[in-house]
């Protein structure tokens, strides 16, 4: 890397938990600014990644900075230069919505001068305006997450973490989320964000797949769609999906379902689509529709996992 | 340390403590009623014994012997027996604890002065008492004596006993103050023993630990405002202690206040190691009763004497906090003690707070697992 300050920088960062390596060796650079995607499927060390670098999990191994921060030796520096939302978006929910935002500004240091400025802009955030006075436990998922996130940004914090903001939340506050997202990012702020839903990394700058603690790729979405699906997808539209894909595999051709569809994996996508229908109709199965379509990350995300 | 942040701290736990009944009620209610309960239930006292009388005289000065043990508050005759038989009968059931036979020539002998018989059966299954029931009879039956012969008795030595701090020697002013140190020990480590296990099992410590709170701030900022619940129970238990049970505090009332606020401190503090150890509410509370309750109960010197114990049990009782404040209190309420008579009790209390904050201090880790 350049010059150029990185807001996270680490090397080998490694967590294992007995004998199980949850975390293993990886390095990260996230620029300034950026909106940084870790994706992975539950269980692929996600959270173990994003707690080490906020200073909640001690890492067996590896250095690295945060904000400018050491990882190892001031972690409490970091924990004030960083926003961070976990999975539970863990706010009390025996408390108002305006009582969670005054205790997380006291925690916060928020300067009296700029209390209620940043509670109004939290509020309104959220969308919950005029609405301060609700118990937190019974706001609808989608507020309860932005309130969440208004809660972990109160202070300003030049680097926001984000680990699986949008789990459990509908598809329309998640658009609304990924919106916000841009916006701060827009105006300076670094955001590394965990999520599972493949369907997201395209909102992000650059992104880092992870499977079984290690990172198998990393680069922009669309880097990433050039660089590991040197093979064409093909979606292929049948009545008997399952008998299709056996057939498929059985002839060495990699497929996998999404929805009603099934998406095969070739060389050549020209040659490919009548091959496949011969083989197929060879077997009976009738062929609605078959074509070539853009990889999506979902699909370079299996092709790498079974490659792997 | 930033008081901004500990202030939020105190002000989120105690808008938890209010809007969570079974926090208002373990807070309030179970020190009154525990105290409620205890002070009633413990009694050292022996008053109205029951008896069962069986008088085969039947003369004038027998009926006035009977009449003498129903006028004092100590004995209760339930009874006036047909037969010996039934004196057995009474007692075996436990319906009396003590039998008394007047032989049928009991007028007949002290008319011709002859010493008199009177035969005393006790039920000596509670010793203590027993004891007490044979003290009682004797020195009843001394009085009468006196009374009948006519002749005041002049012995050789007189004793006149003067019964300082506790005059009427009623036992309920001795096991109240130290009661309310018990409860008070009690209720310090249950109170803040969930408070930092709640938020692990919440899932809000992640959230806490990934902000710049500090240590001290976090631990000052949940003991707040137990701290103050804990004063106001201080002050519900000292004001049933003299309203309702009738106990005299004597002493200092600041001087009460400055001891209690060290040793809820200590309390407070010992609830919190718990929690931090734990992580489960449900364990840490548990935990905190029985290592409060049953060291404070049985080694403070409350009920049992700490001179009367074994030699270790004896060492033991150094380590109880509670021990220190009974004394200190039972000192305060019936002695009227100052400072001067405090001072060492009230030290071991300082060192007690000082040692369990800094534990809690050292043992809480801004980190998971």
């Amino acid at each position: 890397m350049s010059a150029e300050k990185l807001a996270v920088d680490v090397e080998g960062l490694t967590r294992t938990f007995g004998d199980f390596v949850a975390v293993d060796h990886i390095n990260l650079a996230v620029r300034q600014g950026e909106i940084y995607g870790f994706l992975g499927p539950n269980g692929a060390g996600k959270s173990t990644t994003i707690r080490m670098l906020c200073g909640l999990l001690m890492p067996s191994r590896g250095k690295g900075t945060v904000s400018g921060f050491d990882i190892i030796t001031m972690s409490e520096e970091i924990k004030k230069n960083i926003g961070y939302m976990s999975q539970k978006f863990s706010l009390y929910d025996d408390l108002t919505v305006e009582e969670n935002i005054d205790f997380f500004s006291g925690i916060y240091n928020v300067p009296a001068s700029r209390k209620r400025e940043r509670k109004a802009w939290a509020l309104s955030m959220a969308g919950l305006e005029n609405k301060q006075e609700l118990v937190s436990r019974t706001l609808p998922g989608g507020y309860k997450q932005r309130l969440a996130l208004g809660c972990a940004i109160l202070h300003e914090p030049p680097i926001l973490f984000l680990d699986e903001p949008t789990s459990g939340v509908d598809p329309l506050s998640r658009r609304a989320f990924w919106k916000l997202i841009y916006e701060m990012s827009q105006s300076g702020t670094t955001i590394f964000v965990t999520t599972h839903y493949m369907d997201e990394a395209d909102y992000c700058d650059r992104l880092a797949l992870i499977y079984r603690g290690a990172i198998i790729a990393e680069g922009t979405p669309n880097e990433l769609r050039r660089k590991y699906m040197a093979r064409e997808v093909l979606e292929i539209e049948s009545d008997r999906l399952g008998d299709a894909m056996g057939v498929l595999e059985r002839n060495g051709i990699e497929s996998a379902i999404f929805g009603s569809l099934l998406h095969a994996t070739v060389e050549g996508g020209g040659q490919a689509i009548p091959r496949i229908r011969e083989l197929l109709g060879g077997e009976g199965i009738a062929v609605n529709r078959i074509e070539r379509i853009e990889p999506s990350l979902e699909d370079v995300f299996v092709t790498l996992i079974e490659t792997s | 340390m930033k008081f901004i942040r500990l202030k939020a701290i105190a002000k989120k736990e105690l808008l938890q403590i209010i809007r969570d009944p079974l926090s208002l009620a373990m807070g309030f209610l179970m020190p009154v009623l525990l105290l409620f309960i205890f002070g009633y239930a413990i009694s050292l006292d022996v008053d109205d014994l029951t008896t069962i009388v069986h008088d085969l005289d039947r003369s004038s000065l027998s009926r006035e012997l009977v009449a003498d043990l129903t006028a004092s508050r100590y004995f209760k005759v339930v009874r006036s027996a047909g037969s010996p038989r039934e004196i057995e009968e009474y007692l075996d059931a436990g319906r009396a604890r003590l039998g008394l036979m007047i032989p049928g020539d009991f007028s007949r002998d002290i008319r011709a002065g002859r010493a008199a018989q009177l035969q005393v059966v006790v039920d000596g299954s509670d010793s203590n008492t027993a004891t007490i029931a044979l003290g009682y009879i004797a020195a009843l039956s001394e009085i009468y004596a006196r009374r009948i012969s006519g002749v005041p008795l002049v012995p050789l030595i007189e004793v006149r006993p003067r019964v300082w701090y506790n005059p009427e020697l009623k036992s309920r002013n001795f096991i109240v103050p130290g009661l309310i140190a018990v409860i008070m020990m009690v209720i310090a480590a249950l109170l803040t023993s969930l408070c930092i296990a709640r938020e692990w099992e919440r899932g809000t410590m992640e959230q806490l630990i990934a902000t710049p709170v500090t240590t001290p701030e976090l631990i000052l900022g949940k003991m707040a405002p137990y701290f103050l619940i804990g004063f106001i129970d201080m002050g519900l238990s000292i004001t049933m202690a003299t309203m309702l049970f009738g106990v005299p505090f004597k002493g200092s009332l600041f001087l009460l206040g400055i001891i209690s606020a060290v040793f809820l401190f200590g309390g407070l503090s010992f609830g919190i190691i718990i929690s931090i150890v734990t992580k489960s509410q449900l364990v840490s509370s548990q935990i905190s009763v029985v290592a409060t309750y049953l060291p404070a109960f049985l080694l403070s010197g409350f009920m049992f004497s700490i001179s009367n114990m074994a030699r270790p049990l004896q060492i033991m009782t150094r380590i109880v906090p509670a021990r220190y404040f009974v004394a200190i209190l039972k000192g305060l309420f019936l002695k009227g003690s100052t400072m001067r008579f405090l001072i060492v009790d009230a030290t071991f209390l300082l060192i007690f707070a000082i040692v369990t904050f800094t534990v809690a201090n050292r043992k809480f880790v801004k980190r998971i697992g």
